[in-house]
């Protein structure tokens, strides 16, 4: 027996030493910390490790039982594929973000209590929101302004929760909480937010899309899973999050029927996939928090590596846009043949991962003779083939010629993308390994003949439809758009905000001025020379006091802009908001 | 020289540029989806809803369920949805 660090250390811990080394020592050194840390991993026993007293209360860095264990495998792995992918980039700030976005999703699958995994979980919000900026375009700058501010809603809406909960039990224990009561309500949204619920989902397609290429791998992978995690860990057999789930799987494929950006198509088919995840957790037996997890790992691969695929698209190409690419499986074979690997896991076609995975959620549902959940879910089946899993690949490497003759991707890209899609096809093939490390024993069968030619059967007839609506030239042209989602509730309205702050206040507050120096600068001629000291009150309380309240609002708003410079006025009106909330909180609490 | 070798590459033909391949994917194709609806009624059913028992269910569900999403996202939502690209600047 070898002592052992908690899980998440070695990641946080080992990523400041990146930027000390230099050329294939750093590569050389960038792959082996996800080995380094894996060891550590499996050599920590089931239990509660690392302890440690603070204040009152206990932090506990090492929860360790079956389910945790599951997410820490499936991210060690993501990390080295991860970094394998981005061995080639030069910045970095990028790779270690990535190390601490991956250490901080570690900390909180191995928190035992809610004060580490409040902090671990704001860590990765600020990290992922690295990945964002590190590209450098306007475009990544407003959406990760966008991005900070719905998490920071989140997480303050989680914190509110969690100091209620704690209040009100004595107990700062992260385990099983369930729906009853304002605390766990304000918990249960705050979780919500990371996992991308209808409605609290805009931030996903909005900031994902526009974030690095290589760290796109990161951000499919960790903050929407995390958040699955702790559901799973704390409101598993919750009602709610059934019909949550089962929405989440419908409504993101008619967005990404439409969407021209594929990559914006992966983020909505990644909520589509969240929601079999949160539909299981929410159903709530064995099977179904199997599926869930199953879910997770599989999901975690071939979602990656239809990400990456993406992401070698555009690093060759430049271009991201249904529009703009074509053709490309001429010059691009292998990541064209990679990419079809994710397109049939993430669609569930026999022999790869997503069918030993996807079929234990339905399962679960026909079980519980749950009929409309379990039509959404099959309904969601048949959707997520046709945008992810023929859209994506149809649209990027064949469809028109759009003229495209590039080189084959990096040879390190290359392999990432190969180590994984072997994994997605062995997972397919041999699910056995995958089901041992389950939460629960696994008493399940992938492969019936009727399950096979059922699914073969709605697969393939589904891709018959999307064929024939090709070729009759009814399916909708990709065009250049922005189809409005659930973020206009705010982007609109603060747009307006600010207009109304720089135009109309702004001239409210010129005209009251004038009016207020033309009654002083005119009445003083008719009054009697004893007024004048009420005479220069009233000018002040026009001129000073009334007509400057528009100028003090226009000057305190307007440092609230999405650029760096404005960043600490950010800060402080979001801590202001914060102590404000924070103070009414303990007031709810008494 | 470079420019002749990109001209080589633009009239290089591949795979599907070739009709008669593009017509022999399309004949296995419909092929596999026939194999698919003649060999459903022999294979043992195991239901939970009498609506699986139904013949070709899958089929003609995977069928309908994609056209109508494909119709419903076109004439339904992006008619709703869709903005100019500068729509929020």
């Amino acid at each position: 027996m070898i002592s052992t660090v908690p899980p998440s250390t070695i990641f946080i811990i080992g990523a400041f030493l990146i930027p000390l080394l230099r050329g294939r020592l750093k590569s050389a050194y960038l792959l082996l910390l996800p080995f380094v840390s894996f060891i550590n991993l499996i050599n920590i026993s089931e239990g509660t490790h690392w302890v440690v007293r603070f204040l009152d209360y206990e932090l506990v860095f090492g929860k360790v039982d079956r389910l945790s264990l599951v997410f820490g495998y499936i991210y060690h792995l993501i990390s080295f594929i991860a970094f394998l992918y981005a061995l080639r980039v030069k910045d970095d700030i990028q790779h270690v973000a990535g190390y601490v976005y991956s250490g901080s999703s570690l900390g909180v699958v191995f928190a035992g209590d809610f004060i580490t995994l409040f902090l671990f979980w704001e860590m990765m919000t600020i990290t992922a929101l690295v990945l964002v900026w590190s590209r450098r375009t306007k475009k990544s700058l407003v959406a990760g302004f966008r991005y900070l501010l719905v998490h920071i809603a989140g997480g303050l809406c989680l914190l509110a929760g969690i100091v209620l909960y704690v209040i009100n039990t004595g107990s700062i224990e992260f385990g099983y909480i369930g729906l009853k009561g304002l605390a766990t309500y304000l918990i249960f949204i705050g979780f919500g937010v990371n996992c991308a619920w209808p409605g609290l989902h805009p931030w996903l397609p909005d900031a994902y899309p526009e974030s690095t290429i290589t760290g796109a791998v990161f951000m499919w992978t960790f903050t929407t899973k995390t958040a699955v995690y702790v559901l799973a860990r704390s409101f598993p057999g919750t009602e709610a999050l059934i019909w949550i789930g089962a929405i989440m799987t419908c409504f993101p494929i008619f967005y990404a029927v439409v969407e021209n950006d594929l990559r914006r198509v992966l983020a909505y088919s990644l909520i589509n996939q969240v929601g079999f995840m949160v539909c299981g957790i929410g159903i709530g037996t064995a099977l179904s928090i199997n599926g869930t997890v199953s879910h997770v790992f599989c999901h975690i691969l071939y979602k990656g590596l239809l990400v990456m695929s993406m992401g070698a698209v555009l690093h060759q190409t430049g271009k991201i846009n249904g529009t703009d690419l074509g053709g490309l499986y001429r010059t691009m074979p292998l990541t064209c043949i990679f990419c079809i690997v994710g397109a049939a896991s993430i669609s569930a076609f026999p022999l790869f991962s997503g069918f030993v995975s996807k079929s234990m959620v339905m399962e679960a549902a026909a079980m519980g003779h749950m009929k409309i959940i379990w039509f959404m879910l099959l309904f969601a089946s048949a959707g997520v083939f046709h945008h992810a899993g023929i859209k994506v690949p149809f649209f990027a490497f064949f469809s028109h010629d759009s003229g495209i003759r590039t080189k084959e991707a990096p040879l390190n890209m290359l392999l990432a993308m190969g180590i994984t899609a072997f994994l997605c096809i062995f997972i397919g093939i041999f699910p056995g390994p995958l089901y041992s490390l389950l939460p629960y024993p696994v008493d399940f069968e992938p492969y019936t003949p009727f399950h096979v030619v059922g699914m073969s059967q709605l697969l393939f007839y589904g891709s018959l439809a999307f064929t024939l609506l090709i070729l009759s030239g009814i399916y909708p042209p990709e065009v250049r758009a922005i189809h409005l989602d659930a973020d206009w509730f705010y982007r609109l309205p603060g747009k307006r905000f600010v207009w109304l702050c720089e135009r109309p206040v702004i001239a409210i507050g010129n005209f009251v001025e004038a009016i207020s120096l033309k009654i002083a600068g005119g009445s003083s001629k008719y009054l009697p020379s004893g007024t004048a000291d009420a005479e220069s009150g009233i000018d002040k309380f026009y001129h000073v006091g009334l007509a400057s309240i528009p100028t003090v609002i226009y000057n305190w708003v307007k440092h609230l802009r999405t650029e760096i410079p404005y960043l600490p006025w950010n800060l402080i009106y979001v801590l202001i908001l914060f102590i404000g909330l924070l103070f009414t909180i303990f007031l709810l609490g008494r | 020289m470079k420019m002749g070798k990109e001209e080589t590459e633009k009239k290089k033909e591949y795979f599907f540029d070739k009709p008669k391949n593009v017509k022999i994917f399309f004949i296995f194709y419909y092929l596999w989806l026939l194999f698919l609806l003649v060999v459903e009624p022999f294979i043992h059913k195991h239901t939970y809803f009498p609506w699986e028992e139904w013949p070709e269910f899958y089929a003609v569900f995977g069928f309908v369920a994609c056209t109508a999403l494909v119709l419903a996202a076109k004439y339904i939502l992006r008619p709703l949805v869709k903005r100019k690209e500068d729509y929020y600047d």
